[in-house]
């Protein structure tokens, strides 16, 4: 798994587990490993699972949601002094809205082709439930450095999971990764259509979902 | 255009986004309430039936927004906001009418209003409708048949996951792993239907 800095120690009050960790570290495993966003709560699929298709696609996406996670978080939790309770949920989807916003443009200014290529799914990152649930969740409640990295972590253990879906497709579909032909997979394999198609979408994150959890499963014994 | 023409052509569309570009099942919009209310038949015709009304009212609300109020201002980069409200108020609307006049229609249905606010398949079709330039009869037949398409999957879904429960699945697939795997064949029998049209 990815390593996070343990130099860098955030806050005092952080409950002490058997194995001593820094904040961004508990952040970061939680994030990554322990409530990946996919395949622990199988939430916020819609609006990247359509473009796993290729990778490159997929990993624009997950930058924009990343960064848009990030931000979102740090935006809410510096304005939580001054949210009304009532209203919360509406200021934090316009605080979304206006990263996606963002987002949006500066890829139809900058790279059309792929604003292309994604469609309305840049903008279906609005209604991802991953960024609210966050928000909802960390950022609300907590100072803003610490929410920043929250959904930092949230939005690549989502990456990473998304990422593990989309080289198998790229590879079994067309024998190709980021559009460069494999050695073996574009000459002799014999390319499964299946696996660029939606349905090859569900059967391959479907089978990571098991992979992941039957390994976790037995993660969770052995320390039991 | 002539009349029949569109009114032709919004069928097509209409039969399109129910059977060949299945708004769940091709696009994989509203996944989330797809898994997580598809344990129980009932429960999920009511949800069916909500997003339904919701997806065709909120596209041609939106269809008429982007029409006659953000293309004239030449502001439509502000749709996703604009989409995200028009929809928000939609439902806030619904339910406080469905309270006031129709408790029993509210006790069953009420419950489903606010999740749909969040059900990415609604601002989906909006932006879908956008994209795709559609017309208004067009767009009318778009909201209403991709609401029908999600509808039939999410009951298909709940019919099959109700036969499943005495089934014995591996341990790290039930739950979603499973439910994933039998969208994944109902969305290969989906594409069958390409033939059709």
């Amino acid at each position: 798994m990815m390593s996070a800095d343990p130099a860098r120690e955030m806050t005092a009050s952080a409950p002490k587990g058997p194995k001593k960790e820094s904040a961004l570290g508990r952040a970061a495993i939680e994030g990554l490993w322990n409530n990946n966003p996919v395949f622990r709560q199988v939430l916020g699929i819609c609006s990247t699972l359509a473009v796993t298709n290729l990778v490159l696609n997929t990993a624009v996406m997950c930058l924009a949601l990343t960064g848009t996670t990030a931000l979102s978080c740090l935006t809410v939790s510096l304005l939580r002094e001054w949210t009304p309770h009532r209203v919360r949920m509406m200021v934090q989807t316009l605080i979304i809205a206006f990263y996606v916003i963002l987002v949006d443009i500066a890829l139809k200014a900058y790279w059309p082709d792929m604003s292309r290529n994604l469609g309305p799914y840049v903008g279906l990152i609005i209604t991802n439930c991953i960024i609210m649930g966050r928000c909802e969740a960390f950022a609300r409640s907590n100072p803003p450095v610490p929410s920043f990295f929250d959904g930092l972590f949230c939005g690549l253990g989502y990456s990473f999971v998304l990422l593990l879906v989309a080289v198998p497709r790229e590879l079994l579909g067309m024998g190709s990764i980021l559009g460069i032909p494999m050695p073996y997979f574009s000459t002799g394999w014999d390319k499964w259509i299946i696996m660029v198609m939606p349905p090859g979408a569900f059967f391959t994150l479907a089978c990571l979902i098991w992979a992941l959890r039957a390994f976790q499963a037995r993660g969770e014994e052995e320390s039991a | 255009m002539n009349w029949t023409g569109e009114l032709w052509q919004m069928l097509v569309v209409c039969f399109a986004a129910v059977f060949t570009g299945n708004i769940l099942l091709t696009t994989f919009l509203g996944m989330c309430p797809f898994l997580a209310v598809s344990r129980q038949v009932k429960a999920s015709v009511g949800l069916g039936f909500a997003v339904v009304f919701v997806m065709t009212c909120t596209t041609v609300l939106n269809w008429l927004a982007y029409r006659y109020v953000l293309v004239p201002l030449d502001l439509e980069f502000f749709r996703f906001i604009l989409f995200i409200i028009i929809i928000a108020t939609f439902v806030q609307f619904v339910e406080m009418v469905l309270e006031r006049y129709s408790p029993a229609l509210y006790q069953s249905l009420g419950i489903f209003l606010p999740l749909i606010t969040v059900n990415c398949a609604i601002l989906g079709a909006s932006l879908f409708m956008v994209i795709r330039g559609y017309t208004f009869l067009v767009t009318l037949g778009y909201g209403f048949g991709s609401g029908v398409g999600w509808m039939l999957a999410i009951v298909a879904m709940a019919g099959i996951r109700q036969n499943m429960s005495m089934e014995r699945v591996p341990k790290g697939l039930q739950g979603p792993g499973i439910a994933l795997i039998i969208a994944g064949l109902m969305a290969l029998g989906f594409i069958g239907f390409t033939g059709v049209l």
